[in-house]
């Protein structure tokens, strides 16, 4: 049993970091596309080494740390942001009960009664992080940055709760697990009951509430006035370097995964198939997989460079190995419900980085304005209309 | 187990709220207090109260603290310095406190001496039983309640409020 729980926490614990670290080459490359660059390129093939060599260049550089700053939470900031960051990873479920070399067990470390509650808890008090590394540094750049951090999660904490009550109201549970358990089904057979379509109020405005809020909540794009580079020179972590900086780095992206698996498992119906799964639906991963194959042999073909060549045809037999293995039925059973998790919640990770790449930043007073006046009336009659549904239809 | 877990916990939450009056910055004090605020929660935890435990963290440690740490650093408060103490503080201050102690624990003692000890996890916590009792046993409290926090931010709205002429 403890080993079960131990094995288990170590594989999450390992792709998280994983998918910390590559996020980062996504986004470069992402943001560089939309802009028609062609972002990292010269590390590796497609600049795949780029995030290892981002990381030895961070370990290695010089930690500061300013003078008059207060060295106790100075240094404890960033550990306890990066900390609570990748804690709430704890109750996602990623998958159904699955038997593995004859052990029976859910895809998720843990079920809490009150998932959704823990979560809201670990990143209510991950604001600490920001707020006291800020003060810490005895810089008034870096202090407007937490002022405005503290002032913006306060304010779009209420918000985010909101966009997801009417979700909860739907699943009439706290339990992750649960949740997604009740958004199984479909309607006439094709319409899938997540949050989003479910009678009789789909929650596809608290979804906008909810998303809009973890933006704000995660300091990214269009809200990230904390580290407002152009007005606060690098905002709350303008005093911090080396290991230290790169732990922010880290948390901040750790709370961008987490807030999109939540989202994938309220509104999206968690690790459930858009179509009734074993319709034709249970070939599209090995399709998909086999496309991408497919186009990584085809441009290896032209492909200018023989080092990449050889790499992209190597990608592309990983791609095919993969789409064989989705044919079996034993490791399509095992695969399937992961494959959709990862694709709602990695779709939503691409929002965020597309909203980057294409909106500018708000004022501070639009920031308030916006928070305040139409996003918690918004999630507010979103609520009191989804609990009116309920009695009358539910 | 859940008794060590209780003692290390109750231990931490004592040591912070001392902590608090020790310390001469407000930052480390307010700091101190979101220790006593995590460590309750973590008692509620181990009493079964899932969902207040939750609420005590996110209310209080993750919101009302962030408001506190948020205007202790826009009013850029520093340390306070330590004043003289008078006479009567110095001499009578730490015998009246343990006076003080002492009749309130023999007054708790008096109270629930009779009382059966708490079980751990025997408290019905749950975030339905909890909704249950709150909107039917207890709906006149809790609605009452909610219309004076009504009114006392329409008093703080009414106050903050600028004279426009």
């Amino acid at each position: 049993m403890i080993l079960l729980a131990v094995v288990k926490t170590l594989v999450v614990a390992v792709a998280l970091l994983l998918t910390l670290l590559y996020i980062q080459w996504v986004e470069r490359k992402v943001i560089a596309h939309i802009q028609r660059r062609w972002g990292p390129h010269r590390t590796g093939p497609h600049g795949l080494l780029q995030p290892l060599a981002d990381a030895i260049k961070l370990l290695t550089k010089e930690d500061l740390t300013p003078p008059h700053a207060n060295k106790f939470l100075f240094v404890l900031a960033p550990f306890l942001a990066v900390t609570l960051a990748l804690l709430s990873i704890a109750v996602i479920p990623f998958g159904n009960e699955v038997e593995i070399f004859g052990v029976r067990t859910p895809l998720q470390l843990t079920d809490l009664n009150i998932g959704v509650l823990f979560v809201f808890a670990v990143t209510s008090l991950g604001v600490y992080g920001i707020v006291l590394g800020a003060w810490a540094s005895n810089n008034k750049y870096a202090l407007l940055g937490g002022l405005r951090s503290a002032a913006q999660m306060i304010s779009y904490e209420l918000s985010l709760s909101l966009g997801v009550v009417g979700a909860l109201l739907l699943a009439g549970s706290l339990s992750l697990g649960q949740i997604v358990e009740s958004q199984a089904g479909y309607y006439w057979g094709w319409i899938p009951r997540w949050s989003v379509f479910q009678g009789p109020w789909p929650q596809a405005v608290g979804l906008l509430v909810y998303l809009t809020s973890a933006f704000a909540e995660t300091n990214r794009v269009p809200f990230d006035l904390p580290e407002a580079e152009t007005e606060l020179v690098a905002g709350f972590h303008t005093e911090y370097s080396s290991m230290k900086f790169a732990m922010f780095f880290m948390a901040e992206y750790a709370n961008m995964i987490t807030v999109s698996c939540l989202a994938t498992v309220l509104f999206f119906g968690g690790w459930h198939a858009p179509l009734p799964p074993d319709g034709p639906i249970r070939f599209a991963p090995a399709a998909a997989l086999a496309l991408a194959a497919g186009m990584l042999f085809y441009h290896a073909g032209g492909a200018a460079r023989g080092k990449q060549r050889l790499s992209m045809h190597l990608f592309g037999a990983i791609a095919a190995a993969a789409a064989a293995a989705f044919l079996t039925p034993a490791a399509r059973a095992l695969l399937s419900p992961l494959f959709w998790f990862f694709l709602k919640t990695g779709f939503l990770l691409f929002v965020y980085i597309w909203v980057r790449g294409t909106l500018p930043r708000f004022r501070y007073d639009q920031l308030m304005h916006f928070g305040w006046k139409r996003l918690f009336p918004l999630g507010v009659a979103n609520v009191l209309a989804t609990g009116l549904m309920i009695a009358l239809f539910g | 187990m859940d008794l060590f877990l209780f003692l290390t916990f109750a231990l931490i939450a004592v040591g912070c709220a001392m902590n608090l009056l020790a310390q001469r910055h407000p930052i480390s004090s307010a700091l101190s207090l979101i220790g006593v605020m995590v460590s309750l929660a973590v008692i509620y935890l181990l009493l079964g109260a899932e969902f207040i435990a939750a609420v005590q963290v996110i209310v209080y440690a993750g919101a009302i603290m962030v408001l506190f740490v948020f205007v202790i650093m826009l009013l850029n408060a520093g340390e306070e310095a330590r004043t003289r103490r008078s006479l009567l503080v110095r001499l009578f201050g730490i015998p009246l406190f343990a006076v003080f102690l002492t009749l309130t624990g023999y007054a708790v003692y008096l109270a629930f001496a009779d009382e059966p000890a708490v079980k751990f996890g025997a408290f019905v916590g749950t975030t339905e039983a909890l909704g249950q009792s709150l909107f039917r046993e207890y709906l006149l409290p809790f609605e009452v309640t909610s219309v004076l926090i009504l009114v006392a931010i329409l008093g703080a709205v009414v106050l903050a409020r600028k004279e426009v002429r």
